[in-house]
């Protein structure tokens, strides 16, 4: 290779650098480092005369390589990478020593800052003295995305990307679409009717051309890499033909099997044969297969016997589908706080403290009480209920650490559309702090506080347990001090938000992350809110943190557009920093080819190790296990670490 | 090493993968947080391509510990990168023991990318605890200085290798 001729520009970045980090002696002493042609100061190398300052030094100079020592490359790495390929510099020439995140924001000796920030950029040059020239891998994509999970942000994605005019497979694992949105009684702030705003949208989507919708399914297993993913799905039987349903519903009537509904959240009882709610998509019953009494016509039959179209198919097997998408939307939402797990306020011992999502199902025209709200134990109408904000939620002790965000609004509206329901009913509201952040969101509070004559107190409940008939609710007004003892008909959880319990199998299927509180972990939490950190895989919707309505139909909308933007390139690039296999050195012993966890590695007919460079993600964990020295990753070779590791060492 | 004011300034070389730890140490920045300026932090990818010879190489150019830094468990952007690193590094320091340099000079930590406190606290103890360790024997071996027992067993190791 011809000698080097590396060109250094050490940024300044107005004061951020400069104050701990004396860049002239830094670049006064990189001039002296072999291979070094050019070594400059400026005050912001990302600005525009910082770049043409770089780009006329790369063609003044004849430089091979560039090293700009500024921030993290995480930030301008792109850019700089972009003004050197003006120049017809290939951009794998061009690297970023990080002496801002790295030295001088954290050290505030001057000299020991500049001396590290010598080292740091050292180990830099030495990397680009060893890189080489390379293109981007081309990769060739099919025009299809996957959303998971059917509830709101999962339609509006698939709709989204339906309308882009590319194929949309929208994978739902309950029997119908609509998820939590569809249990809702009304929507805050605005009170509109939650299933009035919703079905529509489910309609839309079960109707596109360009959306399959498969309920009662689930996501098994993805392979491949972005672009070309393969998904295999299960679709669960129904034992319903929806073609032919005609939604008489006669096959309910005659069931002799019931068990609790989890539309219903548990307040009613559903047969073995059913459908969630009247509006559900698709239009077809399910027969629940665990709650039949067996699937033979000797067992029972009854349902089939009534079905007058003759839709019920007791032969219906689970359906393996596999298919190629370029790209997957997630958006598996939430769950409330197990109601189970707090003891303390009575649950599942008290029969009539419930959580919120139950309340909603009290609340709604649809649900079991049929709009009134009438307890659970008795079914009388509750004459003096307490709300209680927070439960499971801001209790790093004990419960989830978090703020759930949508509980103080939807308490304020359980609590107002109790008061339209029960006008002679009294309702009382604990909370720790009322957030109300977001559009007419305070107006609402307000409005709920003094019009409604809703009474909040600030403070924590400690005890909720049952005497006679009554509730009783032991707490602390932190405002005045004083201990709190109420009698209630009925005791409302604002349970916390968790991600769906489906969350963890998922974000593994993928090889996406979690972050610590079990959410999808989104790539960046400020500026890549709807990607993850693998390429081609979005997040969506409540399943990525706590969220209400209007911001999970705006992040799938984000995730949907960041879909689209991949699905319409012509082909796709990838990282060309890929392993490459020496065949000279290479034993072939096929111990890298364990190592891969993409599958990219694999001994071919002359017997040694091969990379498919489009599966290949550089994490380099099969150059660390290969016993030769034969894979290697491109511009980060074992030879280019080892010098960097010297200079990073030697004297300064 | 460096002695600087006839203090033991231990010298110190971060691996540290793209996505966790080196974004950790980015956020550390970011949040101004101060930590000691002995360690030279570079960047791999992840911290399953930190292999033995790179570590090794480290300590006989002078390092005076290497410290490896991985996303946590369950989080490798690499979908197990960390867990092979985590096998690695035992074998190694098991190695390292047998050679006569005491394990604690190469560290594994999982930091994430969030974690810009656990880097800083990282950091500060481990240039702590190295420089309670005094310099590392290897160097000291090849300066034929013989002092601690630590030293003479490897100046033996190095006396032979070369």
């Amino acid at each position: 290779m011809a000698t080097p001729r590396i060109g250094v520009f050490v940024c300044r970045c107005g004061l951020n650098i400069e104050r701990t980090v004396d860049t002239q002696v830094v670049a006064d002493a990189l001039a002296e480092h072999p291979g070094v042609a050019h070594a400059d100061v400026y005050d912001y190398m990302c600005s525009d005369p910082g770049q043409v300052k770089i780009k006329d030094a790369i063609v003044e100079h004849r430089l091979t390589g560039i090293v700009v020592a500024a921030c993290s490359p995480s930030m301008h790495e792109p850019t700089f990478r972009r003004a050197a390929a003006e120049v017809g510099m290939n951009p794998y020439l061009v690297e970023m020593a990080n002496i801002r995140e790295h030295c001088s924001w954290v050290h505030d000796d001057r000299g020991d800052a500049t001396e590290k920030a010598v080292r740091i950029t050292r180990t830099m040059i030495e990397k680009v003295k060893g890189n080489h020239p390379l293109e981007d891998v081309q990769i060739d994509h099919v025009d299809k995305c996957l959303v998971i999970g059917g509830g709101i942000a999962g339609i509006q994605a698939a709709l989204d990307v339906a309308e882009a005019g590319f194929e949309v497979l929208l994978v739902e694992k309950e029997p119908t679409l609509g998820g939590h949105m569809a249990q809702l009684s009304e929507t805050f702030p605005t009170l509109d009717c939650s299933q009035c705003i919703l079905t529509p949208k489910m309609v839309e989507a079960s109707r596109h051309p360009n959306i399959t919708v498969h309920t009662y399914s689930e996501v098994l297993d993805v392979s491949g890499y972005v672009g070309n993913y393969t998904v295999k799905i299960r679709k669960n039987p129904t034992y319903v033909d929806p073609e032919k349903c005609n939604l008489c519903g006669d096959c309910t009537e005659v069931c002799p099997e019931s068990t609790k509904s989890e539309f219903e959240r548990g307040l009613a009882e559903r047969k073995a044969i059913y459908i969630p709610f009247q509006q559900a998509i698709p239009s077809s019953y399910t027969l629940d297969e665990k709650t039949c009494l067996g699937l033979h016509p000797l067992r029972c039959s009854e349902c089939q016997k009534v079905c007058e179209p003759g839709a019920i198919d007791y032969d219906m097997v689970p359906e393996i589908l596999e298919e190629e998408v370029a790209a997957i939307i997630v958006a598996t939402g939430y769950d409330p706080y197990p109601i189970l797990n707090l003891a303390e306020y009575g649950a599942g011992d008290v029969p009539d403290v419930i959580d919120g999502l139950q309340f909603e199902r009290l609340l709604s025209a649809s649900g079991p009480t049929g709009g009134e709200v009438r307890r659970p134990s008795d079914g009388r109408v509750p004459k003096k209920v307490v709300f209680v904000q927070c439960a499971g939620s801001r209790d790093p002790e004990n419960h989830n650490s978090y703020c759930s965000k949508i509980c103080c609004m939807y308490t304020a509206k359980h609590a107002l559309l109790y008061r339209h329901a029960v006008h002679d009913g009294e309702a009382t509201v604990f909370y720790i702090d009322v957030r109300a952040g977001g559009k007419g969101y305070e107006e609402f509070i307000q409005n709920a506080t003094e019009e409604e004559r809703i009474r909040y107190l600030r403070g924590k409940v400690a005890r909720i347990f049952r005497e006679g008939e009554q509730v009783k609710v032991w707490g602390v007004d932190t405002i005045s001090g004083k201990r709190v003892d109420l009698d209630a008909d009925l005791v409302v959880l604002a349970t916390s938000m968790d991600p769906h319990p489906t969350t963890e199998a998922i974000t593994k299927t993928l090889k996406i992350s979690c972050g610590g509180e079990g959410f999808l972990k989104e790539a960046h939490p400020k500026l890549r809110p709807v990607e993850s950190l693998t390429a081609g895989v979005f997040v969506a919707g409540a399943g990525q943190g706590p969220k209400d309505i209007p911001e999970s139909v705006a992040q799938a909308s984000g995730a949907a557009a960041k879909a689209i933007a991949l699905l319409a390139q012509e082909k796709l690039t990838h990282s060309p920093e890929v392993v490459s296999i020496d065949e000279e050195v290479c034993g072939g012993c096929g111990v890298c080819v364990g190592m891969c966890p993409y599958g990219a590695l694999s001994l071919n007919g002359a017997g040694v190790a091969e990379c498919n460079e489009v599966l290949c993600e550089s994490c380099g964990t099969c150059v660390s296990a290969c016993p030769t020295g034969a894979a290697q990753l491109k511009n980060l070779t074992d030879d280019q670490v080892r010098e960097m590791i010297e200079v990073a060492l030697a004297n300064v | 090493m460096s002695d600087k004011n006839g203090s033991f300034e231990p010298r110190i070389v971060a691996f540290l993968c793209r996505w966790c730890s080196y974004a950790g140490a980015d956020l550390a920045g970011v949040s101004r947080m101060q930590y000691p300026p002995n360690v030279i932090p570079m960047r791999v990818n992840c911290s399953g391509r930190v292999d033995a010879g790179a570590v090794m190489k480290a300590l006989e150019k002078g390092a005076d510990a290497v410290l490896i830094g991985g996303c946590h468990p369950g989080d490798c952007h690499y979908v197990s990168g960390n867990y092979k690193t985590r096998r690695r590094i035992i074998l190694l320091k098991r190695a390292l023991s047998e050679v006569g340099i005491d394990p604690r000079r190469v560290h594994l930590e999982w930091i994430s990318a969030s974690e810009g406190g656990k880097f800083q606290k990282t950091i500060t103890s481990y240039v702590d605890l190295i420089r309670s360790l005094g310099p590392s024997p290897v160097g000291l071996a090849k300066g034929q200085d013989s002092g601690s027992e630590e030293t003479e067993k490897v100046a033996v190791g190095v006396a032979d290798a070369e």
